[in-house]
């Protein structure tokens, strides 16, 4: 296969990688604001589309730093970052007929971990490495993240106890519209720039870029475009589930959670750790929730999710490195890699069309103990 | 392998300084802004309206310079 071919595939594959990113995480910034009602739907993913977009032209930090140690750069090929890409396409695509709030950070970390296992070997991932950015970070922040909302939603209604209801569900609204606006600027920055760094990545191992650069314009604005547009379509299962399956969501709740959310997310990237926006998102929900009340928060639902996190990085690692020991075959292989990809998102997509959710009925579940009215923690 | 228990150690306590900060502002914000469509009554604590506003603007101020912040961080 011509090389420029290869490298044309693994660009479209980083970019369909990146849409379901998109549509994946939209539930991060929005679940809790449309909840809540602070933003209407449609409303809410637009606004999360464009800061997005914005987010994503705001620093390349992160994309420079995307290889970050984990895999040794010089022993992989387009075809194995390929093969990777799939892999976690896949799990994003599955996680999201689930409605299961999964990394895609993970994901795709997994996916070319386990890429890079059966292409080069056990010696082309830094394990300890693995560990200490990605592993670690990720058992630490859903954890803090749930603390600081957790604080600041008892904090929030201590504090509001007496003052008129009207003034702090309406305030509390506008506030959120601030933290959901910020959670989506800081995923912007975050997550498109993971694509951006897979791309850079891909062309300078083909030789078309030179070693250290950073990513060209096009790669920016197209990466940019992809995410935007996948959060714009909005990943409705995702938002369901975050908004209402895990707590019943009041307007001061979402804005704690919001708040600690950007909170955790900014000072750990701004300190080089490669966090999942999503486990923190959604860390931070529980949080919100228990910290109003304990017995208000479906624990089940957290066990959930619990293990969908510790299964994405090894689940995308599987099907990366199924991927990868096809298309190393050759090119009939990568085509069958592509064909096979291609057939498993056509079938989770018309298995999806049985039971749509879309924005019309997003809010539209029974919360939990819905006839109860809700208690605050006395004064 | 070397885990940089600073750096985590930083993350957690400024995270949960700024976080709760910026949660605990905006809700005193909201306290004094209710004392202009609540205004205080005989034998219960509170504040005139004018001081709730004189609040609320002083917290929600605090409250954007922590935003601003936030934003320089994602900039830079």
């Amino acid at each position: 296969m011509d090389l420029t071919l290869i490298v044309i595939v693994v660009v479209v594959t980083a970019l369909i990688f990146d849409f379901t990113n998109g549509f994946h995480d939209t539930a991060n910034a929005m679940a809790t604001s449309i909840a809540t009602g602070a933003l209407r739907p449609k409303v809410a993913v637009a606004v999360a589309g464009v800061l997005n977009l914005i987010g994503a032209f705001l620093s390349v930090e992160v994309a420079k730093t995307i290889s970050s140690g984990m895999i040794d750069e010089s022993r992989i090929t387009p075809v194995v970052i390929f093969a990777g890409l799939v892999g976690a396409i896949v799990w994003n695509l599955l996680t999201w007929l689930l409605g299961m709030p999964s990394s895609s950070s993970h994901a795709l970390f997994g996916g070319l971990i386990g890429a890079s296992l059966v292409a080069a070997g056990v010696g082309a991932v830094h394990f300890g490495t693995v560990v200490t950015k990605v592993v670690i970070p990720a058992l630490i922040s859903p954890v803090l993240a749930g603390l600081v909302a957790l604080i600041g939603t008892y904090i929030g209604y201590r504090a509001t106890a007496r003052a008129d209801r009207g003034t702090v569900t309406k305030g509390f609204r506008a506030g959120q519209i601030v933290s959901a606006s910020m959670v989506a600027l800081a995923h912007g920055t975050n997550d498109a720039q993971k694509t951006m760094g897979v791309i850079t990545l891909t062309l300078i191992t083909a030789g078309v870029l030179a070693p250290n650069s950073g990513p060209p314009f096009w790669v920016i604005a197209s990466a940019g475009i992809a995410i935007a547009l996948g959060t714009y379509l909005g990943g409705w299962r995702i938002i369901r589930t975050l908004g209402k399956r895990v707590s019943h969501i009041e307007s001061p709740q979402g804005f704690a959670a919001e708040t600690a959310a950007t909170a955790v997310i900014l000072s750990s990237s701004h300190l080089g750790f490669a966090l999942s926006t999503t486990q923190v998102a959604t860390g931070a929900i529980f949080g919100a929730g228990a910290g109003r009340r304990l017995a208000g928060v479906r624990w089940g639902v957290a066990g959930q999710m619990a293990i969908a996190w510790i299964l994405t990085l090894p689940a995308a690692g599987i099907v990366g490195a199924a991927a990868a020991w096809v298309a190393s075959s050759g090119t009939v292989g990568t085509i069958v890699v592509a064909v096979a990809g291609v057939a498993v998102a056509a079938g989770i997509y018309a298995a999806s069309k049985r039971k749509p959710v879309t924005a019309e009925n997003v809010n539209d579940v029974p919360a939990p103990q819905p006839a109860e009215p809700p208690v605050r923690i006395a004064a | 392998m070397s885990i940089a228990w600073g750096a985590l150690g930083t993350v957690v306590i400024a995270s949960l300084v700024i976080g709760v900060a910026l949660i605990a502002l905006v809700s005193f914000a909201l306290v004094g802004l209710s004392a202009r469509s609540q205004p205080a009554t005989a034998g219960k604590r509170g504040l005139s309206p004018a001081a709730g506003t004189a609040v609320a603007g002083l917290c929600l101020a605090a409250g954007a310079l922590i935003v601003g912040y936030g934003l320089y961080v994602i900039v830079s």
